[in-house]
């Protein structure tokens, strides 16, 4: 493993699918990992500097960089310069960094919209309880849905080997170092998955109330897990993440009466970080409060179903 | 640590823009409220620049302020996170400003 930023062979995305039971990384050549590893870390300054140089270094020499060129020209070190100006070139770019992702999950909606799919993304902490609501929801659906589920985790088939229990095919994808599923780990995953027209896809992201907030997968809409266990000012602690679901599900209500769990003020810190957030009092042990959570996913497929009709 | 993989795409950008020159600075716009810590990207920069056409660039990054605007009454105000309110009472606000995330611009030699 790379002692410098934690990355290893051991670390890059992997799709394992449940069915055949192969496993593939999510990306061959690797294009968001281009930092070279034979980086030696010793610095070998036996030659002699007969010039002078003074130069006022902006950062320091933490990082390693090895000189092995000789010093008997008028060399510029090109290290920290900023204004190499008789030469350089300022280019503007305005380039949105999370372009990339943003135009891959454009293709990932355009593939959901093309196949009348309902795409839901699952977000939480850890611990949350989301994969014991998927579970229930598919067990208590399934005759009137097809469910598909896309597992997001860093490591292990935990999560996906519940989901396959159930009896709805799934695939799991570790993220190795990484946080958050993005558009490409989820395309790697559809293909996969395999969706038939018409079906529902759970994806359930890594625990984590920060990054997959960021990351649009082409989802049709992002759902909060957030458990009554957790403390009622996730919300305001957390607002990325609530602004950007459409939903919330305060699960395992069921605790209620054993916690000091302020429900009212929860739902407020929710409601001011995200005015427009839908709020589902649920209990995945219990079924407590789940209708409106499937009335809402079946009035979304329906929906979804029309509005395609229109289209036709 | 999302800044590592935000990083990392910056670098990427970057390299490709720079179409094999070597680039000595590199410039965002990193806003207030768009979930990236500076001071991360700062940390990461050297690392993921190394072995790069980047390696040794300098890294400016210029922060935006957060701002939004009341969808009641229209008034704009400052924003230090992604919900507030207005003076007219509502918390129905849109962010109009401090979620960018961009590469500003690159210097090239």
């Amino acid at each position: 493993m790379c002692t410098t930023c934690g990355c290893g062979d051991d670390s890059k995305p992997v799709v394992v699918n449940m069915e055949t039971g192969q496993s593939h990384p999510v990306s061959n050549d690797s294009p968001d990992h281009s930092h070279s590893h034979d980086h030696g870390h010793e610095h070998s300054h036996d030659h002699t500097h007969d010039h002078s140089h003074s130069h006022d270094h902006p950062h320091d020499h933490d990082h390693s960089h090895s000189h092995d060129h000789s010093h008997s020209h008028d060399h510029r070190h090109d290290h920290g310069q900023l204004h190499a100006t008789e030469t350089s070139t300022t280019i503007t770019l305005e380039a949105n960094i999370l372009a990339k992702n943003d135009r891959l999950a454009e293709r990932n909606r355009g593939f959901f919209q093309a196949l009348n799919i309902l795409a839901v993304n699952l977000v939480s902490s850890p611990g949350s309880g989301k994969t014991s609501l998927l579970e229930r929801t598919i067990s208590d659906l399934k005759t009137e849905m097809q469910f598909y589920v896309i597992e997001g985790d860093q490591a292990t088939l935990n999560d996906a080997e519940r989901i396959k229990r159930t009896g709805a095919p799934v695939v799991q994808i570790n993220t190795g170092a990484g946080c958050h599923l993005d558009a490409e780990m989820l395309a790697r995953g559809l293909t996969e998955l395999n969706p038939p027209k018409d079906s529902i896809i759970m994806i359930e992201n890594v625990g984590n109330l920060v990054c997959p907030a960021l990351f649009d997968l082409g989802e049709k809409c992002k759902v909060a897990v957030l458990s009554i266990t957790e403390g009622e000012d996730k919300p305001i602690k957390y607002p990325h993440m609530f602004r950007a679901a459409e939903i919330l599900l305060l699960n395992k209500i069921d605790l209620l009466p054993h916690l000091k769990f302020d429900l009212d003020a929860c739902k407020n810190y929710a409601l001011s970080v995200n005015p427009k957030i839908k709020i589902f009092e649920v209990s995945a042990t219990t079924g407590q409060g789940l209708d409106s959570w499937y009335s809402w996913l079946k009035a979304n497929l329906q929906h979804h179903a029309k509005s395609v009709e229109k289209v036709l | 640590m999302h800044e590592l993989g935000i990083t990392q795409n910056i670098v990427a950008i970057v390299s490709e823009q720079a179409g094999g020159k070597k680039v000595v600075r590199v410039k965002l716009l990193i806003g207030a409220l768009s979930a990236i810590e500076p001071e991360a990207i700062r940390f990461c920069f050297d690392i993921c620049a190394d072995g790069t056409s980047l390696k040794g660039a300098a890294l400016e990054i210029e922060e935006v302020a957060g701002r939004g605007r009341c969808n009641q009454c229209g008034q704009e105000l400052p924003l230090s996170l992604l919900a507030g309110v207005c003076d007219c009472g509502s918390r129905d606000l849109v962010c109009i400003a401090g979620q960018e995330l961009k590469i500003k611009e690159m210097e090239v030699v």
